[in-house]
């Protein structure tokens, strides 16, 4: 056993800056990729050691744990994505009090539990990319329709409303004449899909800004042989949507990348700990290739706008989330 | 005649010192030095007061738990409704918070309803002689339903700052309020079981019941007792976690049940009732934060982490009956 335990020791070189990535469970592919994009922000910056850990079940014990083992440890930062945004706020605070610095990403914790926030994009960006996502295919413009979650979702509600906003000044000649509600019920958005396909016979794309949605509108289109005739589009799983984009039955969706997310966490985390940058309100900080965040009032920031799969890419993702 | 030939009669099957080399205890003693040393060979983070003090913090809780779950077990019963009762006490003192109740009144409001959550397993389990095992998986749902309808999504924060104390504070220097409250109560829950003639009749019930019942022994009574004090001791542990976690959410505390019960059984608490010792539920405890705390400094992935227990449970379990079994056949 001494021995067992001894060859697990990994040999740390003092220079290192130590960066933990901390997520809600191991074992799903979601934060594997965002481990992925933090080995590769390593591997840029240089003289960095990534620790990519989490534990077994989605509990805020667990991450508290694996806190108190990091603070032991003396890393340079933690870069958490929490179970929950007030159990950890006691842990992660004494990790600040010893000098750990520390952000949450894609999951928040509360604002007195860590320096900043790591969004994966924000409601602004998201409106825009959905309509973007329906405009980049109708070059002559056209009728859309949306096919959204419930109508008290706020989440979908807040991303229509700024998409609409966006509408008159960015995409001129795209016309959205309805928006409908499938309650991301599969049978429910099923049959609002086939009620927008009838009612509006020269609708040329349907946004389904929700997984379920976009699903029950592509499958719709696809029965009904409109391929190639309406655009299915919105924010989708890569893994459950493939087979969408590789019939034709939809050119393009988006979602947020995870392996962006876990790059972007250790640019910041980095800075943070190595006192480049500073986690104030209006400060800004360099994310690499993905560009560079500003802090709002509550010290959060978006990374960037959703990123777009289609057929080039739909691949490759679909085997990470 | 001058051969004096001695023929030594052993007055017990075992002498003391043998035994004591070879009980549980000097076993589970053994594994926590070997542990310890191990941890301290991997890893330069471990020989630190103030990361072996952050390490107890992983066990404690559970290890209250663990003292007074030993006394049910070797009276033959099981309670896994456990962690369900921390969930549903936060979840009450979260509540009560609301309306502006004090540090000491969460306090009693936590460890009361805890006791009564542990009176309405104890009076399902000997007023209706319903099995424990089936009682406590229904009461386990049940505790922690409420806890789930109380605060569906929702979240109880804003305790007060005294309030930290119990699950944060330190009595002195590195010595955390958590330890010092589980010294006490093992040094209790020792007297309890080992010195007086009521943790003597635990060990008659665990044993044989019947014999307990016509022997005079308040089977019925005592095993309520030991629910209401399983019960008392989640409770209790509720106040702790609740303070260091600062915010009651219903998912709290989620699976501590097998944990809790992982630990009494790698103390050597026979799951079939009747034998056991709490200086085995301590070092057992010890053993499990150990092994977490040392594997989490090594950044090894829960998932081994769990094998690693796994594994601890049946050597640790399986080795004394191999030797046993060894020893037979030796002296056949």
């Amino acid at each position: 056993m001494v021995s067992a335990i001894a060859l697990m020791a990994v040999p740390v070189s003092a220079a290192d800056t130590r960066i933990a990535l901390v997520v809600k469970s191991l074992g799903n592919g979601f934060f594997d990729a965002a481990a992925k994009g933090a080995e590769q922000a390593a591997a840029e910056l240089g003289g960095i050691e990534i620790i990519y850990t989490g534990p077994t079940s989605a509990t805020a014990e667990g991450q508290i744990e694996i806190i108190n083992a990091l603070i032991a440890q003396q890393v340079d930062a933690i870069a958490i994505s929490a179970n929950d945004p007030d159990a950890l706020v006691p842990a992660l605070k004494k990790a600040m009090d010893r000098g750990i610095a520390v952000i949450s990403w894609d999951s928040g914790v509360a604002a007195e539990g860590r320096q900043m926030h790591l969004n994966p994009s924000d409601t602004a960006l998201i409106g825009e990319t959905i309509f973007k996502l329906a405009a980049d295919y109708l070059p002559d413009g056209g009728q859309v329709a949306i096919l959204s979650a419930s109508s008290t979702a706020a989440n979908q509600n807040s991303w229509i409303d700024a998409g609409k906003e966006a509408l008159p000044t960015m995409f001129p000649n795209i016309e959205l004449v309805a928006t409908v509600y499938g309650d991301d019920d599969s049978v429910k958005s099923t049959d609002e899909a086939k009620g927008l396909i009838a009612s509006y016979p020269d609708l040329k794309a349907i946004i389904a800004p929700t997984t379920v949605g976009v699903v029950a509108a592509a499958q719709v289109v696809t029965d009904m042989g409109l391929i190639g005739k309406i655009n299915v589009t919105g924010l989708a799983l890569p893994s459950e949507f493939k087979q969408f984009i590789d019939s034709g039955a939809s050119q393009a969706v988006a979602l947020w990348n995870p392996i962006d997310l876990g790059y972007s966490a250790v640019y910041i985390a980095n800075a943070l700990a190595t006192g480049t940058a500073t986690a104030e309100p209006g400060s800004t900080i360099s994310i690499g290739h993905v560009g560079e965040i500003t802090l709002d009032d509550a010290t959060s920031a978006a990374m960037a706008a959703p990123f777009t799969f289609d057929a080039s890419n739909i691949e490759e993702f679909s085997k990470i989330y | 005649m001058s051969d004096t030939q001695i023929r030594r009669i052993p007055d017990r099957l075992d002498n003391p010192l043998r035994s004591a080399i070879f009980s549980w205890q000097s076993l589970l003693l053994l594994v926590a030095t070997a542990i310890f040393v191990a941890n301290s060979l991997a890893t330069p983070y471990f020989l630190n007061p103030w990361s072996i003090s952050d390490a107890t913090f992983n066990f404690t809780e559970k290890a209250l738990i663990a003292l007074a779950m030993a006394l049910v077990i070797i009276s033959g019963e099981i309670d896994l409704s456990v962690a369900a009762i921390i969930a549903f006490c936060s979840t009450m003192m979260g509540f009560a918070l609301q309306f502006g109740v004090g540090t000491f009144g969460l306090v009693v409001i936590g460890i009361t309803t805890g006791l009564l959550c542990g009176a309405f397993n104890g009076a399902l389990v000997s007023g209706l002689r319903l099995p424990s095992i089936v009682v406590t998986i229904g009461t386990m749902s049940f505790f922690r339903g409420l806890s789930f309808i109380v605060l569906g999504d929702q979240a109880f924060k804003g305790y007060p700052s005294s309030f930290a104390y119990f699950g944060q504070g330190y009595v002195w220097w590195v010595v955390s309020f958590e330890v010092v409250l589980f010294l006490i109560m093992a040094v209790i829950f020792y007297f309890v079981l080992h010195r007086t003639s009521f943790g003597r009749q635990i060990f008659v019930i665990g044993n044989n019941p019947v014999t307990a019942e016509f022997s005079g022994v308040r089977v019925r009574r005592i095993k309520f007792l030991l629910f209401c004090l399983t019960g008392v001791m989640s409770g209790l542990a509720a106040v702790l976690l609740t303070s260091r976690l600062g915010s009651t959410r219903p998912s709290i505390a989620t699976g501590w049940e097998l944990e809790v019960i992982t630990m009494v059984v790698l103390g050597g608490v026979s799951i079939l009732g009747g034998a056991g010792s709490i200086i085995g539920v301590v070092l057992a405890a010890l053993i499990m934060g150990l092994v977490t705390f040392g594997l989490g400094l090594l950044n090894v992935p829960g998932i081994v982490m769990s094998i690693v227990i796994g594994t601890l449970l049946i050597a640790v379990i399986a080795l004394p009956i191999l030797a046993g079994r060894l020893r037979a056949r030796m002296e056949r």
